[in-house]
């Protein structure tokens, strides 16, 4: 069961780094070690350990160890695979899109509304559609902030708005109207059967409908989201794991000057 | 039960003195006013159920034909008893002759109160042997193949198909789960009507339907028959319908309801009037069909710093004692919430989650408490979330808590899948055997960090309990005292369904259920 763990055949491997071909990283340069675990609806036995075995193969692992499996119910057998992978990737090919903007602390930002925008930006956020938690959106916009960073409701030109949990898409483009919003930031952060991705799409077909869209700095964040995705479906910008309230008042501040909007 | 936090009992009267004036000034306001809810719970417990032909519930048809005409405030059983009396027909022909426009309740004569009593106390008995019957039934399972000692561990489908759910649930009974939840499909809390029928279609959860009920209690049944162990079934007794799911969930044998006194105002932005009204209702009947509720003041740590606001989640549990008393639940029915929310950055934080746990056991002696995992700070970091389980499983085992919500590795990224679920139950599994008696084994040190703790937050509570008093429970809603939500009197949904009660009122339940015989 174990051979695959110390692959004393592969000693042979290219052990320098070479990042035209990146791969996985175990304990050793270009071992290609990978983890993974998932849930077959069939019984525990050998039969079912093999089945793992191959799918786990067709996913790129030639040679996977079945190190673990573990009967959930009659039908149902969870399985964990260890194994080298055999692909690699061009790293110096990859060009991954962020939301180019510099990042600014809190005080900058201020600076940079009062010389360039001259009035306080209005933020509203809301966690729509059938998201019920808040996690994401009160850590860029509570003013208790996250990891040390202050939330928007702290920055003295801008006034934000939390519209809380599972705010339907209707009526937060509503509020934003209302509130005569500048920026407005959607939260998803857990979502079930990609739901988020329908969500995301129909604010922005509801905004285009109404004619709204351009009349508002639109970003998405949530553990799921890329900068890449959001742009993919409509958003200005998009905000994953590792950005904070500074990250987003940066960006929606300068494209608001690029977009002349006073 | 010996106290290691050395808790000051005069403090804890005093906050319980102070709840229980909360309560009785709220109660005028509650035994004063109906509602649309209240009034459609007391048709389904009269037997009227199914929808009409644009799938509207019958309960609905009923109700909203009493309110267009302006006859709500008598309650639903006036004049359905009423119409019984005339017509001989039962509540559901009447609710079905309402639909169809062959009957106008209004334009029946009225009867007198020994008359309504008399048409309608077969179907009042009817409902209440119902329930009895469903008591005795759990009574004969937990007496066969015996109660469990120890914390329930409790567990959450919620696949949005209620056949999928149950392949899920009974592969979770199997692993070792002692109570099944099934999660409501998001927004269902804020439906003025509770869907029909058995549904396969829902988001985050699947619908509180009484079918839905009905299928996970039989196989849940059936497993249990299997296994030889009663296996719990909960649901959500929350929202607009609260009094309507606690009949529902009467009539199925749910065991378990999640109803908050507060909840709905604080999180789902339901009229406080309203909420408070249902509340009362809901609970009555839970109370009478042996349902343990679940509080959720866990909730207010996922908005609100769990290191400074922990004098707010005991504040509300003195409330819901209170709100629960009054409505007839006992103690033993009262599965307070709480939550083990501090960030994992904080020093010393598994003692103060520690100190607050073995606090609220203290205080509440005979609470099952129901305590809810970490959630706010879990992350993508699956290995690290399963740690941070571990260490609220440690509390659990610790500190004698009832209803342990397992938390998941993946709390932060999906719904959960089987294996995630089968780990966590072998990760509380493994920690409650061998740290069983931990908790008998240790004493806390005089005066040190814990009991300090513990006695900073009662002290809280008990200011912030006497500041209510004198705020009242309304007024302090509108200040965002929990939670740090304000809301407004007579802003939210569902005011419009709060009616206050007219001279001739009848709703048979309130009194025939507080009247106990569910021993």
């Amino acid at each position: 069961m174990s051979a695959g763990l110390y692959n004393m055949s592969r000693s042979d491997t290219d052990k320098s780094f070479d990042p035209t071909r990146l791969c996985a990283y175990g304990d050793t340069m270009n071992d290609s070690k990978v983890q993974l675990s998932f849930t077959l609806p069939v019984r525990n036995d050998d039969k079912g350990a093999e089945a793992a075995r191959q799918l786990a193969k067709k996913m790129g692992i030639p040679e996977p160890s079945v190190v673990h499996r573990q009967t959930l119910d009659k039908e149902f057998t969870f399985y964990i695979v260890y194994g080298a992978c055999a692909y690699s990737v061009d790293y110096t090919a990859i060009h991954v899109q962020d939301a180019e903007t510099e990042t600014m602390e809190m005080e900058e930002v201020n600076e940079y509304i009062r010389r360039n925008i001259g009035r306080k930006v209005v933020v509203v956020g809301a966690s729509t559609g059938t998201d019920a938690h808040t996690v994401g959106i009160d850590a860029v916009i509570n003013r208790k902030g996250f990891a040390g960073r202050y939330g928007l409701e702290r920055y003295d030109m801008i006034e934000a708005y939390n519209l809380g949990s599972q705010v339907p898409n209707e009526e937060f483009v509503e509020k934003a109207v209302e509130l005569n919003a500048d920026v407005l930031l959607v939260s998803q952060t857990v979502t079930q059967k990609d739901i988020h991705i329908r969500n995301l799409t129909e604010l922005v077909e509801l905004l285009e409908a109404e004619g709204l869209r351009s009349r508002f700095i639109l970003c998405c964040g949530g553990a799921r989201i890329t900068h890449e995705l959001a742009k993919e479906l409509g958003y200005d910008a998009g905000f994953g794991a590792g950005k904070y309230a500074d990250d987003v008042a940066a960006f929606a501040v300068t494209e608001m000057v690029r977009r002349n909007i006073k | 039960m010996n106290s290691k936090l050395n808790l000051n009992q005069e403090l804890i009267g005093r906050a319980r003195e102070s709840a229980r004036k909360v309560a009785d000034d709220t109660q005028i306001f509650i035994d004063r006013h109906t509602t649309v809810a209240v009034e459609r719970a007391v048709c389904r417990l009269l037997g009227i159920d199914g929808v009409n032909g644009v799938d509207v519930p019958l309960p609905n048809v009923a109700v909203e034909h009493l309110c267009d005409r302006g006859l709500i405030s008598q309650g639903a059983a006036f004049y359905i008893g009423s119409a019984m009396a005339e017509t001989g027909l039962s509540p559901q022909q009447i609710a079905e002759k309402i639909d169809s426009g062959e009957l106008d309740l209004s334009r029946l004569p009225i009867h007198d109160r020994s008359a309504i009593e008399k048409a309608v106390m077969p179907s009042v008995e009817a409902a209440l042997a119902r329930i009895r019957g469903n008591v005795q039934k759990r009574r004969e399972y937990l007496g066969r193949f015996g109660d469990k000692e120890g914390p329930y561990l409790y567990v959450i489908v919620a696949t949005g198909n209620i056949y999928e759910d149950i392949v899920q649930a009974k592969a979770a009974a199997k692993q070792g789960a002692d109570i099944i939840a099934v999660i409501r499909t998001t927004g269902q809390s804020l439906l003025d009507y509770v869907p029909y029928g058995a549904t396969t279609e829902g988001f985050g959860g699947t619908y509180a339907t009484q079918e839905n009920f009905r299928l996970m209690r039989a196989a849940l049944d059936e497993t249990g028959e299997e296994l030889g162990r009663y296996i719990r079934l909960c649901n959500y007794c929350s929202g607009l319908c609260m009094p309507e799911i606690a009949a529902m969930g009467a009539f199925e044998r749910l065991d378990v309801m999640l109803n908050d006194a507060l909840y709905g105002i604080l999180f789902r932005d339901i009229n406080m009037k309203r909420t408070i009204v249902d509340q009362y209702f809901s609970r009555v009947i839970n109370a009478f069909a042996g349902v343990i509720i679940n509080t959720g003041e866990d909730n207010y740590l996922t908005t609100a710093d769990a290191v400074e606001e922990a004098h707010t989640v005991l504040a509300s549990q003195f409330l819901n004692e209170q709100f629960a008393l009054k409505a007839g639940l006992p103690e033993e029915q009262q599965g307070l919430g709480h939550a083990f929310e501090i960030s994992p950055d904080v020093e010393n934080g598994f003692l103060f989650e520690l100190a607050q746990a073995q606090m609220v056991r203290e205080i509440f002696p005979k609470a099952p408490l129901k305590y809810m995992p970490p959630t706010k700070f879990m992350t993508g970091n699956i290995f690290r979330g399963h740690v941070q389980d571990a260490l609220f499983n440690m509390v659990t085992i610790m500190s004698g808590q009832k209803l342990h919500l397992l938390g998941m590795l993946t709390e932060a990224i999906h719904t959960p899948f089987m294996s995630d679920r089968a780990l966590a139950i072998e990760n509380a599994q493994y920690i409650f055997r061998t740290m069983k008696d931990l908790g008998g084994e240790l004493v806390f040190k005089d005066g040190g960090i814990m009991q300090q703790r513990a006695d900073e937050v009662l002290t809280k509570a008990c200011l912030l309990l006497e500041e209510i008093e004198e705020l009242k429970l309304f007024g302090t809603l509108e200040r965002g005292i929990f939670a740090n939500i304000k809301r407004p009197q007579n802003g939210g949904k569902g005011l419009s369904g709060v009616i206050q009660k007219g001279d001739h009122y009848f709703n048979p339940f309130i009194d025939l259920m507080k009247g106990g015989e569910r021993k």
